[in-house]
């Protein structure tokens, strides 16, 4: 899966991910592996595979959540070992606003641990609530948000700690598909606003295509990466590409190589 | 119908129904169904109640009463928050305590007075004691209910943001479980000061258990009513200072309209 000649953002080498059985009994659970991949600095890199094959379970090896049974992961040079690294964003599928804090103090919270002078923290949370279209929101409590605002809570809250990586777990999953579209615009624009590179886990095959530049396809379990689908889209772009004829048959290819995946995850099941 | 509207009804309601109940009283013992012997009527009640507090002759046993109440009540609730915790990370240990929890207030904590005694004297200590004994449990099964419901992404979140145990329990789990703490506070406060005057009774020398069972002895209804109506006045206004934080928490989250 390598190719570019600079050093990938992150590296996965012979990645395996083994459960342990389970302590009523039972067998151990082969979720993932052995796999190898790279992202490339900048990229937006989704991966879509059928339900169980061990995508969530990549994305927490990832972000440092989960240590992988064999193999290795870097970032940036350096191992992942079981501890979120710094320069890693993360945003979970689950709904992750603190209820109990505004929408600010929710922010906030990303930049407890910089210290910064009070007025060097109230420019950076002003200046992701602006970029993220909810300074008028400041002061409310995410129970008076949608479920589509407090998602861009939880990516402001990401955005604020200035991540050179932002990991997000199918982020749209709970929401309608117009809404999806909407924040799908939302998150190609912080991406090239920010020059992060993205990696996103979803199981929305026209989502991964309308925003990616790479997209691995996963097997069954135990997941393995059965291909990596380059979309070739240009870095300006929004919801305009699924008018785009180049649309159909990519998300068309995806689901080709997927059909049979997914029906042997079924029997798995 | 809007909630302030709904709220506001309630209130009424409520208001209606004591009203009613303290007239049916009022009549009963003007009829003299109820004799003077057994209850002074409701409006007699309330002028002893004046004049003794303005006598101030119970400033002491109040004082006394509510600040072992208090001392209890703090006692549980920060005993109860900090046990919880342990005990959440241990599930053996839950596991074992689960029967001592649920047959916890089958037990009559009361019971022990004599050994109490010889123990601790009639000073503070025993009340105190029997009233923490009361609170502490409900405090406990209250904050693992709560922290069973913390949502495991904000575990997570708690990774990601790199927090300390110290500042995943202060940031995190314990605000996440408020609502359920303070469930459990309020049960908490109850019993602590159910304990406090019912152990007044029977080991102290002073507070207001011990000026209850001192009028009754003496069949100073003049004395003993004024004092229980005290104590559930004391009591309605503690718990329902308390409804109102947990309503304020509930709304906040959305769980409640």
């Amino acid at each position: 899966m390598t190719g570019a000649a600079a050093p990938p953002l992150v590296s996965l080498r012979n990645v395996t991910k083994i459960f342990p059985p389970p302590a009523g009994g039972g067998n151990p659970v082969h979720a993932l592996g052995p796999l190898d991949l790279d992202l490339q600095t900048g990229e937006f890199f989704a991966v879509v595979g059928p339900s169980g094959c061990g995508k969530s379970t990549l994305f927490e090896l990832i972000a440092g959540l989960a240590q992988a049974t064999a193999g290795t992961i870097t970032f940036e040079g350096k191992p992942i070992a079981g501890n979120v690294p710094d320069g890693i964003g993360v945003v979970f599928q689950e709904d992750s606003c603190l209820p109990w804090r505004t929408v600010r103090a929710n922010i906030e919270l990303g930049l407890r641990k910089r210290r910064l002078p009070r007025a060097e923290q109230n420019t950076k949370v002003d200046r992701v609530l602006d970029l993220m279209n909810l300074t008028e929101f400041a002061r409310h409590y995410p129970a008076q948000l949608s479920g589509g605002m407090r998602q861009r809570v939880c990516i402001a809250r990401t955005l604020v700690m200035e991540p050179r990586l932002i990991l997000l777990d199918e982020p749209f999953a709970a929401l309608d598909q117009q809404t999806r579209l909407l924040m799908g615009e939302e998150v190609l624009r912080l991406w090239r606003a920010t020059g992060a590179t993205v990696f996103l886990i979803t199981h929305a095959l026209d989502e991964a295509a309308m925003l990616s530049d790479r997209i691995a396809v996963m097997s069954a379990r135990p997941g393995h990466i059965l291909e990596v689908v380059e979309t070739g889209w240009p870095r300006e772009r929004d919801s305009g590409i699924l008018e785009d004829d180049r649309f159909g048959p990519t998300a068309a290819r995806l689901w080709r190589l997927l059909r049979g995946e997914t029906m042997r995850a079924a029997d798995v099941r | 119908m809007s909630g302030k509207w709904r709220a506001g009804w309630l209130a009424l309601y409520r208001l209606l129904v004591l009203a009613a109940g303290l007239a049916v009283l009022e009549v009963l013992c003007a009829a003299d169904i109820i004799d003077r012997l057994t209850m002074q009527p409701p409006h007699q009640i309330a002028i002893d109640l004046v004049h003794l507090i303005a006598s101030g002759g119970l400033t002491r046993p109040i004082l006394r009463t509510m600040s072992n109440a208090v001392i209890a009540s703090v006692m549980a609730l920060g005993a109860g928050i900090v046990l919880a915790s342990i005990i959440h990370r241990i599930p053996p240990l839950r596991q074992a305590l689960d029967l001592v929890f649920s047959t916890w207030y089958a037990v009559p904590v009361l019971a022990f007075y004599p050994l109490f005694i010889v123990l601790f004297g009639l000073g503070n200590l025993p009340q105190i004691l029997i009233g923490f004994m009361q609170g502490v449990v409900a405090v406990i099964v209250s904050m693992l209910d709560g922290l069973d419901r913390v949502p495991r992404v904000l575990r997570k979140l708690a990774r990601t943001q790199k927090m300390t145990p110290l500042e995943t329990a202060l940031l995190i789990t314990l605000p996440a479980a408020a609502p359920w703490i303070l469930t459990g506070a309020k049960l908490a406060i109850m019993f602590s000061i159910i304990g406090v005057v019912a152990s007044e009774f029977l080991m102290a020398r002073d507070g207001l258990g011990f000026e209850i069972s001192y009028a009754y002895n003496n069949f100073d209804n003049a004395r003993m009513y004024p004092l229980i109506v005290l104590v559930i006045a004391f009591s309605v206004l503690v718990n329902s200072l308390l409804f109102r934080w947990e309503t304020h928490l509930l709304r906040q989250r959305g769980l409640k309209p």
